[in-house]
């Protein structure tokens, strides 16, 4: 018709329709929950309904596989482990990690941008690649086989792209509260926490569920580090039991199950804090 | 602290004169904050580094006193060892592999996704959930789906009459494959958020106004939305670059390496001539080897794609 205007809405370039779009993104999402659904399903079936029908609902509904888990010891062992290694982990790195992006926010130095490109250099040397001399240092420090031996290493790597949130983040308070807490007769230590790290929480927000995520699902580490049972952690749990329960995959999926549960259920109170954790570790770098 | 002083001191509105007064109690403060960060920093990634150099001069076993100098020796043998030259291979293979499918989809999925669509924060949550999950859980996961009977094999089975179980992971020609989509199934999450990040910073004024220009969907991708994305295209190449060269949790998990070395990294050659074998000075030579390849990449591509995103930092 003659009146017809085209009004761009402000939508998506992308050159096809919104029904196209929709279908295209459960089409992924199926891709994407498939599998876990597969792992939730077939932890209710016994070993040869798992082999013979992977892709049907279970019939009949064994339960045993999830509450033998649940009342092994070893498992809430390694929940327990993993928890302890990850708020320790967190602690530290809040800790040490802010003090430190305090003084390169707040404290000018002569040398300071050089220690701080110091710093940020760990980026580019990851755990992965120093796993074994980290593990003679650790040995050499006799901490071989303890959680400690875990946690320390774990703060020493995170400690780069923390150093590198929260400085961007202090960065972003004001000056003029900085002066009239020093002018009230504050000290610096004063000013760091009561002023600057209340005013900072969501980057200590970030980098506290970064870190969470990092610790829970490190896998390297222990495995270099822990030796005997009583100390391992959720990841080295997950190998253990599908090794010994090699064909029964349906006490393995039971397994890996409940030991992805605690990550999805936090990811889901935290998505938020976590993708504003990578944007910022990665888009300010 | 020592500083009340000092601190009201170097509180004047001028930074400049902040900058010139560093006096010993403002000096002892900055350390003091630094100190603890320093220790464990330096400590476990820095020293390590210059350890593993020393070592890699020497055949050890990680027991004895270190005596059986050999000079750069291990360096030359695992260079020219063709099974670490295969692992680098195999490295290169997922790396490009990642540059030319994984990062390729996440955009395309951020693009889709785009500004407002309905559901757009239930996707964002899916497509990003495998990124929180443990390396070693989607390893087992995938194991399965990756079953010589049961899984993936059932599922085609089903469709495809006469089906011939493949060996995804038995098969030395496709197992690289096989890890690859697991390994995409895991990351592409991570790119996708942040393409979706960078699209949000631009402004959407400039691809509406290209349209009411009259050019076509795909021109404004192409040459307003991708150029504008261009410091996120390049960090997310950089990233998984960096990521293929150290990868081995899943491939541990999954195959170790196997079958008959065909799906060795670096990072598994490594923990295997280390940790299984005991031979630890020349681990330690891998390892720097290792370090050095991720580290002269990063350098240049720093150097050559990223320096002027990053002008000023």
């Amino acid at each position: 018709m003659a009146t017809h205007v085209e009004q761009p809405k402000p939508r998506s370039v992308v050159p096809i329709g919104g029904f196209g779009r929709l279908l295209v993104c459960l089409v992924a999402a199926f891709v994407v929950l498939a599998p876990l659904g597969v792992a939730v399903m077939n932890g209710l079936k016994s070993k040869g309904q798992v082999v013979n029908r992977p892709f049907s609902l279970p019939d009949p509904v064994l339960w045993s596989n999830y509450t033998d888990i649940l009342r092994s010891h070893a498992f809430w062992r390694q929940l327990g482990n993993s928890a302890l290694v990850m708020l320790a982990t967190t602690f530290l790195i809040l800790a040490f990690a802010s003090a430190a992006a305090f003084v390169f926010a707040r404290m000018p130095f002569r040398g300071r941008e050089f220690l701080f490109t110091f710093y940020v250099l760990g980026l580019l040397f990851p755990l992965a690649v120093a796993i074994l001399p980290v593990y003679l240092l650790i040995r050499e420090l006799g901490l071989v086989d303890t959680l400690w031996g875990i946690i320390l290493p774990q703060v020493a790597f995170l400690m780069p792209l923390s150093v590198l949130i929260l400085r961007n983040f202090f960065l972003g308070v004001p000056n003029e509260l900085e002066d009239a807490a020093y002018v009230d007769g504050a000290t610096a230590f004063q000013f760091f926490t009561r002023i600057l790290l209340p005013l900072a929480r969501p980057g200590l927000a970030a980098v506290a569920v970064l870190t969470m995520v990092y610790s829970w699902n490190n896998f390297f580490l222990p495995l270099v580090v822990l030796n005997s049972e009583k100390h391992w952690t959720l990841p080295l749990g997950v190998m253990q039991y599908s090794g010994q329960y090699s064909s029964d995959w349906g006490a393995i999926l039971a397994f890996v199950t409940l030991a992805m549960l605690p990550a999805i259920i936090f990811y889901l109170f935290a998505e938020r804090q976590i993708i504003a954790g990578l944007t910022a570790g990665s888009l300010k770098g | 602290m020592h500083s009340v002083a000092s601190r009201a001191d170097a509180a004047q509105p001028l930074a400049v004169s902040r900058r010139k007064r560093i006096d010993r109690g403002y000096a002892l403060t900055a350390a003091a904050f630094l100190l603890p960060s320093a220790i464990v920093y330096g400590l476990f990634v820095f020293f390590p580094l210059f350890q593993a150099f020393y070592y890699g001069l020497y055949d050890w076993n990680g027991l004895g006193p270190l005596e059986d100098y050999v000079g750069l020796q291990n360096y030359r043998d695992v260079l020219s060892d063709e099974i670490f030259r295969n692992a680098l291979k195999h490295n290169i293979i997922i790396l490009i592999l990642s540059l030319l499918i994984q990062l390729p989809l996440a955009l395309g999925l951020a693009l889709v996704v785009g500004r407002k669509m309905p559901g757009r924060a239930f996707f964002r949550t899916v497509f990003f959930l495998p990124y929180v999950l443990s390396e070693v859980v989607t390893g087992v996961l995938w194991s399965f789906l990756y079953h010589p009977r049961s899984g993936l094999n059932e599922l085609i089975g089903k469709i495809v009459p006469n089906h011939e179980s493949i060996g995804w992971l038995s098969d030395p020609r496709i197992v690289l494959y096989s890890l690859f989509v697991a390994i995409t199934w895991k990351f592409v999450g991570f790119h996708f958020i942040l393409y979706l990040a960078g699209l949000q910073s631009i402004p959407a004024e400039l691809e509406e106004s290209a349209k009411l220009d009259g050019a076509s969907n795909l021109r404004v991708i192409r040459d307003i939305t991708i150029p504008l994305l261009g410091p996120t295209v390049r960090l997310t190449v950089f990233l998984s670059a960096i990521g293929s060269l150290q990868f081995f949790d899943l491939i541990w998990v999954m195959t170790e390496g196997g079958p008959i070395d065909s799906s060795q990294t670096m990072a598994t050659y490594m923990y295997k001539f280390s940790f299984q074998r005991f031979a630890l000075g020349y681990g330690a030579a891998a390892s720097l080897i290792i370090f050095l390849i991720c580290f002269v990449f990063a350098l240049l591509y720093m150097r050559f794609f990223m320096n002027r995103d990053y002008a000023g930092a």
